[in-house]
């Protein structure tokens, strides 16, 4: 079985985000970029139906050139190949944007199965998965809980509000992953060092037939005009109770508009 | 020159993620009931880090010894007891069968100690002896009837009473050489190989020790316990030209580990001090305070070019043992007095078990004895430079 998986290269959530005043969009080299932490979940996933029904697991990012880090996470921890997709023409895209280049892509390199995890720590859309799905003109299994392949059907277990989901679909499809789904593994030293060896493909907006009217971010549907930081926490108030902390406490959400 | 390629940097930083999600959490509460980690030992299999400088061919990972330092500095980081743990397992328990076991003993034993799946201990030292060998050693092993018969005692054996453990590797005197210069007899020793449950191999109950713990420290007593004579660990009579190559090595990862606690508790200090107020602001923004971890980190660091300098050496097989013996002094001095100096800026807290430095202070200690003792350490390096014995 041939697997995507896509993974993506966030800022550190440890660390200071910040925006960039040159286009408002993130600064990408202000902060350390780690693997976005669900993206680790899919990885995981993928090697799990690996070893369990064979193939060969393909990571597929999309990012600037120092999204190579995430990449060979990943290979550490175990897949077979990756793909890079990375171009100054697809900088500021948005989840419409992101999901038309990383559909070209996956038709270019071609996929039984695409695995992502449900959402990233820094854009927080949580559409990804489901846009790639319409794009590529596929079934959409997300939020995955629990992944079961037998042949070509597929069926997870979609958590829910009140508990999940069985959805079952045929292959090839779209999978996004939940962090309820399995415990990633660490990348072993072999892994490491076997990771330097294995191949990776870059790929441009012309390498994949990405049509840049639909990327960037000129392209982007959505534009953030202006920016400030946050201001700093002020100290709270505090209201001694002298026999009327309730009236004070009911005075104080009625001025918040709680109550 | 010692800055880490990327696939060292690759492993320590998924070693520190390990440590910091894994064992952090729930270590203290081991701890606090000296309970063996089993759960995290077998993550830390599952992830390779007890075949880290054992080959591929073994169920290794096919690093080197100084992967294994970097991953025990990590994860003293965070805690001592599992970092013993597996120093002993590595260095200890499989190095010793990789490099002087036969074809057969390391088919039996490597893959399952590269997995993590078994551990193998170590039994050099003695109730009479600690860093008098070969003088203080009493163990003795006679051949009978194809069999050895080993009698005598061994103590503070880490991993040797756990539920994995599959042997311990017994040094003891096999007879005796010819009388050197100064017309003594000089006994000749060997190691030799005892799996756990050997009849006539006791293990005593778990020591109570002031530090690390949640690991696993035995005194053992053999009396006519019989091993084959095929459990013979190397050459005999070589025992102890094998031990003192084990125990050069053993002193840089004592040295790694002992910098993992001195950063370990740079760490803390350095969250626990944006926090903590005193006299209407953090307690980080007092000059002492500052200075006292300005001097924490310079020990971390000084320490930590010392043992990556003497690593350096032994693996471009150059003679190392002064420069083992050099990172093995300072890096325990910088954990004893890192962990000092951290208790005492968290005050009570820092008194109190729940908090990590409370442990770091109760494991610095053992750092400056274990391994050869700072005494040693320094005979070692004035004999290195040429002063007379």
């Amino acid at each position: 079985m041939n697997i995507v998986v896509c993974v993506k290269q966030v800022p550190d959530t440890a660390t200071e985000r910040k925006l960039s005043s040159k286009d408002n969009t993130l600064d990408r080299d202000a902060a350390d970029g780690v693997i976005n932490e669900l993206c680790e979940y899919a990885v995981e996933e993928a090697l799990k139906i690996k070893e369990a029904h064979g193939g060969e697991v393909t990571v597929l990012t999309m990012g600037p050139a120092k999204a190579t880090d995430t990449i060979r996470k990943a290979l550490a921890m175990g897949a077979d190949k990756a793909v890079h997709l990375v171009d100054d023409a697809l900088h500021g895209s948005d989840a419409l944007g992101t999901s038309h280049a990383l559909a070209q892509t996956l038709k270019k390199i071609g996929f039984d199965l695409v695995i992502l995890g449900s959402e990233s720590t820094d854009a927080r859309t949580g559409v990804l998965a489901a846009m790639l799905a319409e794009r590529l003109g596929t079934p959409q299994l997300t939020l995955a809980r629990k992944v079961d392949i037998d042949g070509s059907a597929i069926s997870i277990e979609r958590v829910t509000d009140y508990g999940y989901d069985k959805v079952t679909a045929t292959l090839p499809a779209v999978v996004s992953v939940v962090e309820k789904i399995n415990e990633p593994r660490y990348p072993s030293f072999k892994g490491i060092m076997a990771a330097k060896k294995k191949p990776v493909q870059t790929f441009g907006v012309a390498d994949a037939e990405i049509d840049t009217a639909q990327v960037g971010l000129a392209s982007s549907w959505s534009e953030v005009t202006e920016f400030a930081v946050a201001p700093p926490r002020a100290a709270g108030t505090i209201v001694k109770d002298e026999g009327d902390g309730g009236a004070k406490a009911a005075e104080f959400l009625a001025s918040k508009k709680f109550i | 020159m010692h800055r880490l390629t990327d696939e060292y940097e690759a492993l320590r930083k998924s070693v520190e993620e390990f440590s910091r999600e894994v064992v952090a959490p729930v270590i203290g509460d081991y701890y606090e009931r000296c309970a063996f980690p089993y759960d995290i030992v077998a993550q830390m299999g599952r992830m390779g880090l007890f075949g880290l400088p054992i080959p591929e061919e073994h169920g290794g990972m096919g690093g080197d010894y100084f992967a294994l330092c970097l991953a025990l500095e990590e994860l003293a980081r965070v805690d001592s007891s599992v970092a013993i743990t597996l120093e002993a397992a590595v260095s200890l328990g499989a190095m010793p069968i990789h490099r002087y076991g036969t074809d057969a003993q390391k088919a039996e034993w490597l893959p399952r100690l590269t997995s993590g799946e078994t551990l193998g201990a170590f039994g050099l030292t003695e109730p009479g002896g600690g860093s008098d060998v070969p003088g203080g050693m009493r163990t003795t092993a006679t051949l009978d009837g194809g069999e050895w018969v080993i009698n005598g005692s061994k103590a503070f054996i880490t991993n040797s009473g756990t539920d994995i453990t599959g042997f311990v590797a017994v040094a003891a005197i096999t007879g005796h050489r010819e009388p050197g210069e100064d017309g003594r007899a000089r006994p000749e020793i060997s190691t030799i190989i005892v799996p756990s449950g050997t009849p006539g191999f006791a293990v005593s109950k778990k020591y109570s020790k002031v530090g690390w713990s949640a690991s696993d420290t035995r005194e053992l007593s053999f009396t006519d316990c019989r091993v084959p004579e095929a459990g013979l660990l190397g050459e005999r009579g070589r025992g102890y030209a094998q031990f003192l190559r084990t125990l050069d090595e053993g002193r840089v990862a004592i040295a790694a580990l002992s910098v993992g606690l001195a950063q370990g508790c740079v760490d803390e200090c350095l969250r626990y001090v944006r926090e903590r107020r005193a006299f209407g602001q953090e307690i980080g923004r007092y000059q002492a305070i500052q200075f006292k971890i300005a001097d924490m980190e310079v020990r971390t660091h000084t320490a930590r070019l010392a043992y990556y300098h003497a690593a350096e050496k032994m693996l471009a097989g150059e003679p190392f043992k002064k420069e083992a013996a050099i990172a093995k002094l300072v890096s325990s001095n910088a954990a004893m007095d890192n962990a000092r100096d951290a208790t005492q800026i968290f005050g009570g807290y820092g008194f109190m078990n729940e908090f990590p430095v409370g442990r770091f202070y109760r494991d610095a200690k053992i750092l400056e004895i274990g391994e050869g003792t700072s005494e040693v350490q320094r005979m070692l390096i004035a004999r290195q430079l040429g002063l007379p014995a």
